[in-house]
């Protein structure tokens, strides 16, 4: 499980102006079954000690069907198949990469075929099926030479810190904290993924741009006595703060 | 073992070429037999700043391409011993430009010369990209300016991840070379001072060459800077090739001349 769907990345609108209805492209991402034997008797079993280890997670999760596995076995009956899995808190809501025989079950269960998307990355869909909210110390990441304009550096699951000074145009990017021990020029944006006890650190701000779960404030919101000082960005509520340190 | 350099700086207008006109002919003129290549396919220049744009009869991309070989390309400057240039195609475009072609000029200048110049085109695309690949140790140009320094500080970060001494793991001694230095504007606060500029880019500087008319005079009748000794900028552009070669001589910083009252007077009045 744990991949991500992903259509087309453009947004069009085609309705008009006033209309009842706006008609948009999204990008989302979902959580994909893959199904090797959807007709072993340890199939729905397994899947639910599975799912008690993060129960709030999947609950009600829209989920779709990968069916590359399946191989040349028969189509199960997928009707009776998706009443067992709503059964246990998850919605199924179409399929991917099933063969003919496979696609003409799952039409017949009112699912439809979804293109084929791409894997997330292994780590990420192991600490979903764990603690998802927890921060996992050994993806700190240490950047020890000066990060140049251009340059992105994102920590993974952890803090980052940089040594050395960041240049203006350059990007630190962390789902935990980021500190920076030279001038702090680019952007940083802390808590990528949603932690709100995310904080940015620097012995010098000068940055372009500051953020915390994406509430962020540009250069110009900084507090003017700040700029060049030793100072730490943070949320408190939904409001970022900037202090001296 | 022959070494390259490239001349490369991000932002155009900078004084890349003038800089490798003038350092390929001051390595020249201490003795080492050195080429300066034009990289800049589609916007030839350097052979103008080298004066040997009425000799051009072959160029990289005709080498490139096998439709040449290397030594018919080669223009040997009549002034200076031991300097030969490398132009670049003014038709083609930068699309020309092959990798492991470069590698092949690059490779079998190496068994011939002591110092390889690559004079690179503005931006950070193919023509920049591989005029800095095969470099050993790369001369970074700016303006006391924030947009130069900027993109200077982009290209300090391309070399230090995207060259072939970054991809085996080895450094690649980098220097910043401060060009078009008007000392006035900077005491003025109009341009960076040294400090400032050191400090975002954070590599040793090798020379600051003041703004000057003899830059343009030479352009203009096609001889390298580097050769007007009475020049400003032809001196400081010497001693930058003293420290490229290991001198130890101490970057000074130009000082506005105080101007006398007689002076300011005269001058008020001309």
């Amino acid at each position: 499980m744990g991949t991500e769907e992903r259509p087309p990345e453009h947004v069009s609108s085609l309705t008009e102006e006033g209309a009842p209805f706006q008609l948009r492209a999204t990008s989302l991402t979902l959580l994909t079954l893959k199904l090797v034997d959807p007709a072993a008797p340890e199939f729905f079993p397994r899947l639910a000690t599975m799912l008690s280890l993060a129960p709030g997670f999947y609950r009600n999760a829209p989920i779709v069907l990968d069916l590359s596995a399946t191989g040349a076995k028969p189509p199960c009956d997928l009707v009776a198949f998706c009443a067992s899995l709503r059964e246990l808190g998850i919605t199924p809501v179409g399929v991917q990469r099933a063969n003919a025989a496979w696609e003409r079950a799952a039409n017949a269960a009112h699912l439809p075929a979804f293109p084929a998307g791409r894997a997330a990355a292994a780590q990420a869909a192991q600490s979903v099926a764990g603690t998802p909210a927890a921060r996992v110390a050994s993806g700190t990441r240490i950047v020890a030479e000066p990060v140049r304009s251009g340059r992105q550096i994102y920590a993974h699951k952890g803090d980052l810190i940089v040594l050395g000074p960041v240049s203006h145009g350059a990007e630190l990017l962390a789902d935990g904290h980021i500190h920076v021990y030279g001038p702090l020029r680019g952007r940083a944006l802390a808590g990528m993924s949603g932690d709100k006890s995310a904080r940015i650190f620097c012995r010098a701000m000068e940055a372009e741009l500051v953020s915390v779960t994406g509430v962020y404030m540009v250069n110009e919101q900084l507090d003017s006595g700040l700029i060049g000082k030793p100072a730490q960005i943070f949320l408190d509520g939904d409001r970022l703060v900037q202090r001296p340190l | 073992m022959a070494k390259v350099i490239v001349v490369t700086s991000g932002k155009g207008g900078v004084g890349k070429t003038t800089t490798a006109a003038a350092l390929s002919t001051g390595l020249a003129l201490r003795g080492g037999k050195t080429v300066v290549i034009d990289f800049d396919v589609g916007l030839r220049n350097l052979d103008l700043i080298m004066g040997c744009e009425r000799r051009v009869v072959y160029d990289l991309i005709n080498v490139i391409n096998g439709d040449a070989k290397l030594n018919q390309a080669l223009i040997k400057d009549k002034r200076v011993e031991n300097l030969y240039v490398l132009p670049t195609s003014q038709t083609r475009d930068k699309d020309a430009l092959s990798q492991d072609g470069v590698e092949r000029v690059i490779e079998s200048l190496k068994a011939d010369f002591d110092y390889i110049v690559c004079d690179s085109p503005a931006g950070i695309e193919r023509g920049a990209y591989l005029a800095m690949y095969y470099a050993d140790e790369a001369i970074v140009v700016s303006n006391p300016e924030v947009s130069s320094v900027r993109d200077a500080d982009r290209m300090i970060g391309l070399l230090t991840s995207k060259s072939r001494r970054a991809e085996l793991g080895e450094t690649m001694p980098q220097h910043l070379l401060l060009t078009r230095y008007d000392c006035e504007r900077v005491e003025k606060g109009e341009m960076l001072k040294v400090e400032d500029v050191q400090e975002i880019l954070a590599i040793p500087l090798i020379g600051i060459i003041p703004e000057c008319p003899s830059v343009l005079q030479a352009s203009n009748i096609g001889t390298p800077v580097i050769l007007d000794e009475k020049s400003q900028a032809g001196r400081a552009y010497a001693e930058a090739v003293g420290r490229l070669v290991g001198e130890n001589t101490p970057v000074v910083v130009p000082k506005a001349a105080k101007r006398g009252l007689f002076d300011r007077l005269l001058r008020r009045s001309a």
